[in-house]
This record gives structure tokens, C-alpha cells and sequence, in this order.
């Protein structure tokens, strides 16, 4: 393992994101703030509690996790597409580095900007709203490994996409809705039953929940089905990745 | 001496059904300056691609300092420095850090005095903190050149290291070769001017259509093959060839003030005295002569031409 080399690309990632750490904190800060005001205010108005807890702290962990899962894909996938885009991968190509190494730099930055984000939404909310917090390793665990799994489905995105356009059309098409429809900004037991059952099949349901329980020790799902759900997850993008290095798919022409 | 990279038959046909390598055998002896001509798409590029492991090869195996390309990819890139044809770097990174970068991922502890050694050689210390996109063309092909160097290499890929460059700058680029080589690092450079391979080379290699079809020594290349021109200043300009000299290899310029006598440098005898002599003997006065060295130019042009041909 050539931990320099993982070490120099971890650092280079770092260095970019924190040249630009306005912008980086800015956007996520800004629209978080933006969903408190109409999701909190307007309508938290109008919703008593959810579960026992006020709707503008029962949207907390949703927005978090929104804001970590489009953050972790974004980073990741453009970390790596941006040095094929601009012709810099000649330099990790030719590198004694392997296909890991190069993984572990850049889905190790990107995780760690994202959970970067994802704790200053935390501490923005609580200036909103009033919450405490029922687990807080659970909740740091399930956001970490939140960041990283999805930081690692980025990457893989990144690696595929030919274009600016494929890079935007994984996030856009298929994990907004996702994160949307799974129950960041309500209880899946406020949807009739039909519904219920279709969203349980979606994957992210089963994230939100269990970071939610790490807050108000309730969820829509148990938490041992949202950890292994975290944990399949994982394992399929480690899976990918793995094929990827075998297979060299993508990478080298 | 056992050769410091060594390329046997190797094969690439890209993806879009493209042989742009066939069958490549090439050694490269430590210390030498190599360079790799040949007309565009002729395989240069891809061939040090699949050396430095930016494109897989179809088949045949390279070692780069004994090691395996692909088995031991570690040890045999840890020795290689490359300079891409393209200038590819992040505009808004500065100079110094991109440096650094290339250091620490060929697993280089991080040495300040080093880096800042280099980027002196290369006349960038005074542009360290500065921003890639804030510099011009030439510098930007020298931060490429420092960023190959970072790690200490011991050999040097340069793809084209002086298009785009301008007269100093490209002499300063063969100093720094010259500096290079003096250090031990052996070279392997494609460039598209002949002068530049007769200044800086001691090998030279040609390919055309992903075929290698000479490696020699400069001298020897240029003594074997060269022919020489003795170019004959007339007094009087001459209508026509005159009698007696169909046999000779002699032409006449089109002013008619020069005759042109082409003779082969490693012939047993060259036939100028007879020819001068010849000359006198025909009434024809001199007013000067000057002898001129075919250049690789010609003979580089000769040998891609009659492959194109055949
Ligand atoms: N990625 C690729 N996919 C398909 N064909 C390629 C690819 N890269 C290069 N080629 C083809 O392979 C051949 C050799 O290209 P290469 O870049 O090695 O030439 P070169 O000798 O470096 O030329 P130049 O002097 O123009 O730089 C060309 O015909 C080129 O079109
Ligand atoms: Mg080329």
C-alpha cells in the first residue's frame, strides 16, 4: 500500500475544497436554511408533531442526510471525472499507484467534505429548532458510513460518465427522487398503506430512518434492518469498485 | 550492459479496432538519450503510453529497470518520469503544490529543498506560488517537465517536450536534457524537428505506422547513410550540363550558376579530384565551392517515404 501516494491525493482534494470553502458550505448552509424557513415554518406550522417531535425537528435528519447523500455523489464524482475531463489522470495512471489506492484518496476526501457539510447543517439546525440527540455515536456512525457509501457510488458514477451531462444524470434521475421520496420531510406511516409498501422499496427509507432513530430513538423501520441496509449498500458499491479494479473498466484505453 | 527499458514485440490495438502498434522491439540503454521520430500517428505517443501504463498493451512485455510493467508495475513506474504531449494541468492549482502532488504519489516523502531545486533548473522559482492559468505556454510545458521530475526519475519520458516552443526556450530545454543526462537519468524524447534529435540524441529511433524501422547511433546513422553535396560556384552561369559528365552524379541549379555534385561520405574514393580536374580540363571556371552534410532530415524523410511506398 502506498499510503504517501493516498496521503498526497487525500490532501490535494482537501486543499481544493478548502480554497473554495465558502462556496462549499455556502450552497448546503443556504438551502438547508431555505427548508427550514417553508418546510418548518410554513407548514411546520400547520403539523403539530410527528411522532412526538415538533415537524422542524423531525425534519432534521432528513435534510442532513439529503444534504450528505447529493453532496458525497457530487464530490466523489467530480473529483474523479474532473482529471479525466482535464487530462490530469495521465499523472494517476502512470503513478506507482493501484486502482484501491487511488479510491481510497478520493472517496476518503469526499466523504470527509461532505461530513464536514453535514455537521454544520447540524449545528445551523440548531439554531432553528430544538433537538437533542437520543444516540449520538449511532447518529455519527450512520452519517459516516452514509458519507461513504455514497461517496464510493459517486466515484463509480465519475468513472462511468463520458460527459458533463451523464455526470449530472445519476443524481439528478435517480438518487434526488429517492432521497425525496424517502422520507426526509415526513413519517412513512403518513402515507396510505399502498404507498408504504412501494416505499419500502426504496433503499434510502431504511437510511433515513435509522439516522432519524440515532435522534428520537423512534423509526419508521427497525434499526437493525436500516444497518444492514446501510451495510448492503456499502458492500454493493465495494463490490463495483472491486470489479472495477479487476476488470480495469473504464480506466485505462 | 543490460538495457534499462526493454520493449519486446509489443502490440496495441485500441478499442476502436486500431493498430497503433505492431509488433514494437526496442531497447533502451541507461544513460542514453533516445530519440523517437516519426511522422503523426506514427505510434510515438502510444508507445511510452504503454510504458508508463496509461494505455494497456495488446501483447509482448516491457521491463523498465528489470521489472515488469504489468506484474511489477510498482518498482518500474516508481523509476519513470513522463512528460505528456498535452498539456494537462489544473488551472487553478498553484505551481508549487502540483509539484508536491506528483512527489507524493510516486510515495516520496515530501522534500522542500529538492522540489524548490528543480523548479529553479527549470526557471520556475520565481512562479511557485503562482497559479497554473496565469502562465504561458512555455512555462506551463516546464511545470509538466517539474512535475516528472519530482520524484527523482531515472528515466525520462519526454512526449514533444519543444512543440510549441520557442527558440531559447527549446535551447534551454536541450541544456536541461544535457543536465539530465549528465546526472544519469536516461532520456526518451519525440520531437518533430530533425535538428533537435541531431542536437541532443545519441541513439535515434524511427517509427512509422507502429512499426519501428531503425534504431541507430546518430553518428553512424548520419555517417552511413549521409551523403554529401559539394556545391560548385561557377564564374560564368553554364546554358546546359556541359558534355562528357552524363556519368557523373552532377546537376546544374536552375540559374545555371551553380553545378550540384552529390557523393556518398563512406565510398572508398570520392571522385572530386577527377571531377575537378575534369572540370579544368573542360574550360570551366571556379568561383567557389562549398562541401554541405545531407542532414537526418533527408534521411529520415527518405526512409518514411519508402515504407509509405512500399
Ligand atoms: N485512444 C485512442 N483510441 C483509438 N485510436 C487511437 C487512440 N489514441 C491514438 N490512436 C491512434 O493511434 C495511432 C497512433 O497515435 P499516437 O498518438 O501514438 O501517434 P503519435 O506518433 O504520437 O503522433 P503525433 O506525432 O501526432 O503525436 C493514430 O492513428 C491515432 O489515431
Ligand atoms: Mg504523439
Amino acid at each position: 500500500m502506498n499510503l504517501t501516494a493516498v496521503g498526497a491525493i487525500y490532501r490535494f482534494e482537501m486543499a481544493r475544497f478548502f480554497r473554495t470553502l465558502m462556496q462549499s458550505f455556502l450552497s448546503p448552509v443556504m438551502s438547508t436554511a431555505l427548508y427550514f424557513v417553508v418546510f418548518g415554518s410554513a407548514i411546520g406550522s400547520r403539523i403539530q408533531e410527528v411522532e412526538g417531535v415538533s415537524y422542524g425537528a423531525f425534519i432534521v435528519p432528513g435534510l442532513i442526510m439529503l444534504s450528505v447523500m447529493t453532496q458525497s455523489i457530487s464530490n466523489a464524482s467530480f473529483g474523479i471525472y474532473f482529471p479525466k475531463f482535464i487530462g490530469t489522470i495521465y499523472e494517476l495512471l502512470s503513478a506507482p499507484v493501484n486502482f484501491i489506492e487511488i479510491v481510497i484518496g478520493y472517496v476518503g476526501a469526499a466523504a470527509t467534505k461532505s461530513l464536514f457539510i453535514g455537521l454544520v447543517i447540524l449545528g445551523t439546525s440548531f439554531l432553528f429548532v430544538d433537538i437533542t440527540i437520543a444516540h449520538p455515536l449511532a447518529m455519527l456512525a450512520f452519517l459516516v458510513l452514509t458519507c461513504l457509501s455514497f461517496a464510493l457510488l459517486g466515484f463509480i458514477i465519475g468513472i462511468w460518465a463520458g460527459n458533463f451531462e451523464q455526470l449530472q444524470l445519476v443524481p439528478l434521475m435517480v438518487v434526488t427522487p429517492l432521497v425525496f421520496l424517502g422520507g426526509s420531510f415526513y413519517s412513512i406511516s403518513m402515507l396510505p398503506p399502498f404507498w408504504q409498501t412501494v416505499t419500502l422499496f426504496n433503499p434510502v427509507v431504511y437510511l433515513i430512518s435509522g439516522f432519524r432513530w440515532s435522534f428520537f430513538g423512534t423509526a419508521d423501520v427497525a434499526i437493525g434492518v436500516s444497518l444492514f441496509a446501510i451495510g448492503f449498500f456499502t458492500t454493493l458499491c465495494l463490490a463495483v469498485i472491486w470489479w472495477i479494479f479487476k476488470t480495469g473498466w473504464r480506466i485505462r484505453t | 550492459m543490460p538495457s534499462i527499458v526493454s520493449v519486446k514485440d509489443v502490440r496495441k490495438v485500441y478499442d476502436s479496432g486500431h493498430e497503433a502498434l505492431s509488433g514494437v522491439d526496442l531497447e533502451i540503454q541507461e544513460g542514453e538519450v533516445l530519440a523517437l521520430l516519426g511522422p503523426n500517428g506514427a505510434g510515438k505517443t502510444t508507445l511510452i503510453s504503454t510504458i508508463c501504463g496509461i494505455t494497456t498493451k495488446t501483447n509482448g512485455t516491457i521491463t523498465v529497470g528489470g521489472h515488469d510493467t504489468v506484474t511489477d508495475f510498482r518498482a518500474a513506474r516508481n523509476l519513470i518520469g513522463l512528460v505528456p504531449q498535452e498539456i494537462n494541468l489544473e488551472p487553478f492549482e498553484q505551481v508549487i503544490n502540483t509539484v508536491r502532488f506528483s512527489r507524493g504519489l510516486f510515495g516520496k516523502r515530501s522534500n522542500a529543498a529538492y522540489v524548490d531545486e528543480v523548479l529553479k533548473t527549470l526557471s520556475l522559482d520565481d512562479k511557485a506560488t503562482a497559479q497554473i492559468k496565469e502562465l504561458s505556454g512555455g512555462m506551463k510545458r516546464r511545470v509538466l517537465i517539474a512535475k516528472a521530475l519530482s520524484h527523482e526519475p531515472r528515466v525520462l519520458f519526454l512526449d514533444e517536450p519543444t512543440a510549441g516552443v520557442d527558440v531559447e526556450l527549446r535551447k534551454d530545454m536541450w541544456e536541461t536534457v544535457a543536465q539530465l543526462k549528465a546526472q544519469g537519468v536516461t532520456i526518451i524524447l519525440t520531437t518533430h524537428y530533425i535538428e533537435e534529435a541531431e542536437a541532443i540524441a545519441d541513439r535515434i529511433a524511427v517509427i512509422n505506422k507502429g512499426k519501428i524501422l531503425l534504431v541507430e547511433e546518430k553518428a553512424k546513422l548520419m555517417a552511413r547513410m549521409g551523403q554529401k553535396e559539394l556545391r560548385i560556384e561557377l564564374a560564368e552561369p553554364l546554358q546546359a550540363l556541359p558534355a562528357g559528365f552524363e556519368d557523373v552524379d552532377l546537376s546544374l541549379s536552375d540559374d545555371g550558376g551553380t553545378l550540384i555534385y552529390t557523393y556518398d561520405t563512406a565510398g572508398e574514393r570520392t571522385g572530386i579530384t577527377s571531377l575537378l580536374t575534369d572540370l579544368q580540363k573542360a574550360g570551366i571556371v571556379l568561383k567557389d565551392l562549398q562541401t554541405r552534410q545531407s542532414s537526418l532530415e533527408d534521411i529520415f524523410v527518405g526512409l518514411v517515404h519508402k515504407e509509405d511506398e512500399a
